[in-house]
């Protein structure tokens, strides 16, 4: 630690900053955060698996983590599309729908809430064409699904993007000097380089899924053990002063959450490795 | 955006720019535009014009009464607010953490780095949740807040709380990738020459870190604004008080106030386009002068 050239001997200011770094996360954030665990951890063992395993828990967690996964996986695949698109491809209009593509980070949730639901209704832009075919997506799963993929739609692309700008086309052109078809290349050679990237991208819009709440409660229709996800579950309970109800599934998820955390930093990690050369 | 660009590539702008053995046969270049073209049209380009049409369905007068009653301009009022409470202290903790953490070193710098970024990790529900458990009637300090009369949840310091937490790493993460990019030389000339710690900040850092501080500003500022969960957890919708823009437009929805909720939704639209084209504006900036 203290090498000769040690920066703290010469600039000014570490103190100060470090300290009030330190005490505004511990004061806005961890306290704040802890108070989730302790509460929960005052709780008898029994009370706690009633809280976050009764049957209608269950059915909030499966559609939770359910459409979650089904949107993250629409989005890698569509993400990488767009990706490929934006980062490969010319066309008019191009710095337009790269820009747009972050509008579901810069929409406020509720207002994407309301307007998915006013497209999907019955009477909606989109709604009007497919509930007369049998295929209803306000107030089904299907409207939960599309919520999460509306909210979870630049992280692939976002992600994919640099990495996609980066690679060297010479490993193209070698694959395809060797006699390799384009399909080939891009299937052997360019997917599993993009590969962990494309994962990351989906661990965070599945995270980002898990949690969301302004865009889904519109759309979901909220029935219970049909359409209601857990942090709509959460303020549910809260509503019904059951604290520790609310906070025992509060519990669950920021371990989701933090185990999350940890798998998308190790596949940075891995990324970054990837492309060390 | 802000990756130096290494040596390998310099030479990157002499290449053509599409070689043969990079290009795709054209069906498959017209295919795959087609289809990103659709799905953003679907996702990102339908809601967006959903939102003002609806807005404008009744009409312009409708419009301009929706977000001129006063319970609306309440609302725009304590959402100003409350960012203008939250961003900047989000700011000053962003520059004292990049300082920090960019400009030297200490054991456990990581996982101050990891710790930053627990907001975003967090459900805004449960953003909301734990400044309840903290400060809420049967919270820790609920009993001695209730006994002074201070009130924080189903308050507006609740709401500022709840705001602060979810904005909490947007200009932190931002700068600390930056700073640690361009080091600390500058710095130490400038204390060298007998610069205070002040003057080097002001006049060296800033200069330096000041398209960084403005696109984490703009992010942040966006995300103030329109946070929805976890001040609904807070806020306890008390009309006219409690109610920021994202609420207002809850409670006219859930009244069947359709047009009047997407006349207040779409002033919260054109904030994420205005964001969006700053952002951009910056990003090109960023790369133009790297």
């Amino acid at each position: 630690m203290a090498s000769p050239r040690d920066s703290r001997s010469i600039l000014p200011g570490f103190g100060l900053s470090l300290g009030f770094t330190l005490a505004y996360l511990g004061l806005i954030v961890l306290v704040p955060l802890s108070a989730a665990f302790i509460r929960t951890a005052g709780m008898s063992w029994h009370d706690f698996v009633v809280a976050v395993a009764s049957p209608r828990v269950i059915a909030a967690y499966r559609l939770s983590f359910g459409a979650s996964l089904a949107a993250g996986f629409v989005n890698m695949v569509f993400g990488l599309v767009v990706a490929w698109v934006l980062v490969r491809y010319s066309f008019p209009g191009k710095r337009i729908v790269d820009a747009l593509v972050d509008l579901p980070f810069a929409l406020p949730t509720a207002v994407a809430g309301i307007a998915l639901t006013s497209l999907y209704s019955p009477h909606g832009w989109i709604g009007r064409w497919l509930v007369p075919l049998g295929f209803k997506v306000a107030f089904t799963w299907t409207g939960v699904f599309v919520a999460l993929t509306f909210i979870g739609l630049p992280f692939v692309v976002r992600t994919v993007q640099p990495v996609l700008q980066e690679l060297e086309p010479e490993i193209e052109e070698a694959s395809s000097t060797l006699g390799a078809s384009r399909i080939q290349t891009v299937t052997r050679i360019l997917l599993p380089e993009l590969m962990p990237s494309l994962l990351t991208g989906f661990a965070l819009a599945f995270a980002r899924a898990l949690g969301e709440y302004g865009s889904v409660v519109f759309i979901s229709g909220n029935m219970p053990m049909k359409t209601e996800i857990v942090p709509l579950l959460i303020i549910t309970k809260l509503e019904q002063y059951d604290y520790r109800g609310a906070t025992a599934i509060a519990v669950v998820m920021l371990v989701s959450s933090f185990v999350l955390l940890l798998l998308i930093n190790l596949l940075q990690k891995w990324s970054r490795r990837y492309h060390a050369i | 955006m802000a990756v130096p660009t290494t040596a390998p590539f310099a030479n990157r702008h002499v290449r053509p720019a599409t070689h043969r053995a990079n290009r795709d046969p054209a069906w498959a270049r017209w295919a795959l535009t087609a289809v990103a073209l659709v799905f953003l049209a679907f996702f990102l380009v339908l809601p967006l014009l959903a939102v003002f049409a609806q807005a404008f369905a009744k009409g312009g007068a409708y419009f301009l009464a929706a977000i001129r009653e006063p319970e609306a301009l309440a609302s725009i009022r304590l959402t100003l607010f409350t960012v203008a409470v939250a961003v900047p202290s989000n700011v000053v903790f962003g520059v004292a953490a990049a300082w920090a953490i960019a400009k030297f070193r200490f054991p456990g710098k990581s996982l101050l780095t990891t710790l930053i970024d627990l907001p975003f990790a967090v459900s805004p529900v449960i953003s909301g949740l734990i400044y309840v458990l903290v400060f809420g009637a049967q919270g820790w300090f609920g009993p001695w807040l209730i006994e002074h009369n201070i009130r924080i949840i189903f308050a507006v310091p609740g709401i500022i709380l709840a705001t602060t937490f979810v904005t909490f790493p947007f200009v932190a993460r931002e700068l600390i990738p930056l700073m640690q990019a361009q080091g600390t030389d500058e710095e130490y000339s400038a204390v060298t020459l007998g610069a205070s710690g002040w003057q080097t900040f002001w006049r060296v850092t800033l200069p330096n870190i000041r398209w960084g501080l403005l696109y984490g500003i703009i992010l942040c500022n966006a995300r103030a604004m329109g946070e929805f969960g976890a001040v609904s957890v807070v806020s306890g919708h008390i009309r006219g008080e409690t109610n920021t823009m994202p609420l207002h437009v809850e409670i006219l929805y859930n009244e069947y106030n359709i047009a009047g909720a997407f006349a207040v939704a779409s002033l919260l639209a054109l904030l994420a386009l205005a964001t969006l084209v700053l952002k951009s504006l910056v990003e090109w900036r960023q790369t133009g002068t790297a």
